[in-house]
């Protein structure tokens, strides 16, 4: 490692896109702005999790497998979302060369794959009662498995290289690539007949869940995605560090 | 032209041609993409006795004989799509959500008096989602939609 891994201070200050750029001010903000992100995503998780497993009502057909939902749902939403969020980034990384935004690239991977896991396995944990399978090839199933590989391969790309710029340049090329499989997943249920269902919650007509079982479902939505963003600036703020510290130690180390 | 914008212009127009490029083969693959056929589907295409499909629609109301078979469980049921309709033998244990009304998924294979062997049944489930209660109310008020489907029957 030598003194050139350190964040360049490479834009003029004060212009609107790249205030944030600056670590020094991101470090500043993100820690004002994280425990307003931790404790609403614990809080609004162990509520919504509470009125979605002892309070709200089974359903007349799934019976309490229907709970499952509580957890699935938030998941599949925050898996898709994660992965827009991680291709801007990369957008913005390849574009602009914004510092920040290779890392923060760098941090959703592992994340987005950890919230993509967790909705492939209570997905399949709903589909072994209901459907009477674990696991079946519809296009559904199969692009969001599509989308969990491309979480794994961008964890892994972007730490396969010597040169840390290498790698972020590959995996936000990977990364906007497999962009393409986001409107795959949200359309695979209507373009295409499928095992799983179409969607409950569209923007544009009324959910086609009670309201006594969605509830409970805004509020765990609300504190999992809390929880993502809280993780990935946590994440966020120990990578700009880590960088930091490199950068002085080999500064120091060139120094003596 | 700067070389940010002229990165810009390059990432998207890489991400136009790509977008098309999938589109056009998610079209092109369309067949191969579905799930499940039908039985009009399969009333058009007739594939051949033998070959493994999956056949997708309704269980017909008052189609379901259970019965039992060398001491297995075994039901015969009619599949439609209101179109066209199969007759599907199988033996097994038939799925929780599976009642008549209610949408399934066999897999299984065409025989040669054109009825269906299904080695394995699939429920599908809606995107309705309610509370039992709910369920009777509207049933009781005349607002049930569905032609079958009695929870639990």
């Amino acid at each position: 490692m030598d003194a050139t891994t350190a964040i360049p201070a490479r834009r003029a200050p004060g212009r609107s896109l790249h205030r944030f750029a600056n670590p020094g001010r991101f470090l500043r903000l993100a820690a004002r702005v994280q425990p307003f992100l931790t404790w609403p995503a614990l809080l609004l998780t162990a509520a919504g999790l509470l009125g979605g497993l002892f309070l709200s009502p089974a359903d007349y057909q799934q019976g309490d497998a229907v709970r499952i939902m509580y957890v699935h749902v938030p998941a599949a939403w925050l898996a898709s979302s994660g992965y827009a969020a991680l291709a801007a980034a990369s957008f913005v990384s390849i574009v602009w060369r914004h510092p920040l935004a290779d890392l923060a690239a760098a941090e959703i991977g592992p994340v987005g794959a950890a919230v993509t896991a967790l909705c492939l396995a209570t997905g399949s944990l709903w589909g072994r009662p209901m459907w009477g399978a674990w696991w079946v090839w519809d296009a559904r199933l199969t692009s969001v498995l599509v989308l969990f590989f491309l979480y794994i391969g961008h964890t892994m790309l972007v730490r396969a290289f010597d040169d840390p710029e290498r790698g972020y340049r590959a995996g936000a090329i990977l990364a906007l690539i497999g962009a393409v499989d986001l409107p795959i997943i949200k359309y695979s249920v209507n373009w295409w007949n499928t095992l799983h269902q179409p969607a409950s919650i569209t923007l544009t007509g009324a959910p086609t869940i009670s309201g006594s079982l969605l509830w409970p479902l805004g509020l765990s939505t609300l504190g999992i995605t809390l929880g993502f963003w809280a993780i990935v600036v946590a994440r966020l703020r120990a990578a700009v560090m880590e960088r930091r510290i490199r950068g002085l130690l080999s500064a120091r180390a060139a120094a003596a | 032209m700067t070389r940010k914008r002229r990165r810009l212009v390059i990432v998207l127009a890489s991400l136009a041609g790509l977008g098309s490029a999938a589109a056009l083969t998610l079209a092109a693959f369309s067949d191969n993409l579905v799930f499940f056929m039908t039985p009009a589907d399969i009333a058009e295409k007739n594939p051949a006795p033998g070959q493994t499909i999956r056949l997708g629609g309704m269980v017909e109301p008052g189609s379901v004989h259970h019965a039992t078979v060398e001491g297995s469980p075994a039901a015969t049921f009619r599949v439609t799509d209101g179109k066209a309709a199969i007759e599907v033998s199988y033996s097994g244990i038939l799925p929780d959500l599976f009642r008549e009304g209610q949408g399934v998924v066999a897999v299984g294979a065409l025989a040669q008096d054109h009825s269906f062997r299904a080695q394995e049944v699939l429920a599908k489930h809606d995107e309705k989602y309610m509370p039992k209660d709910v369920a009777d109310a509207l049933k009781k008020r005349g607002y049930w939609k569905d032609k079958g489907g009695v929870p639990g029957s």
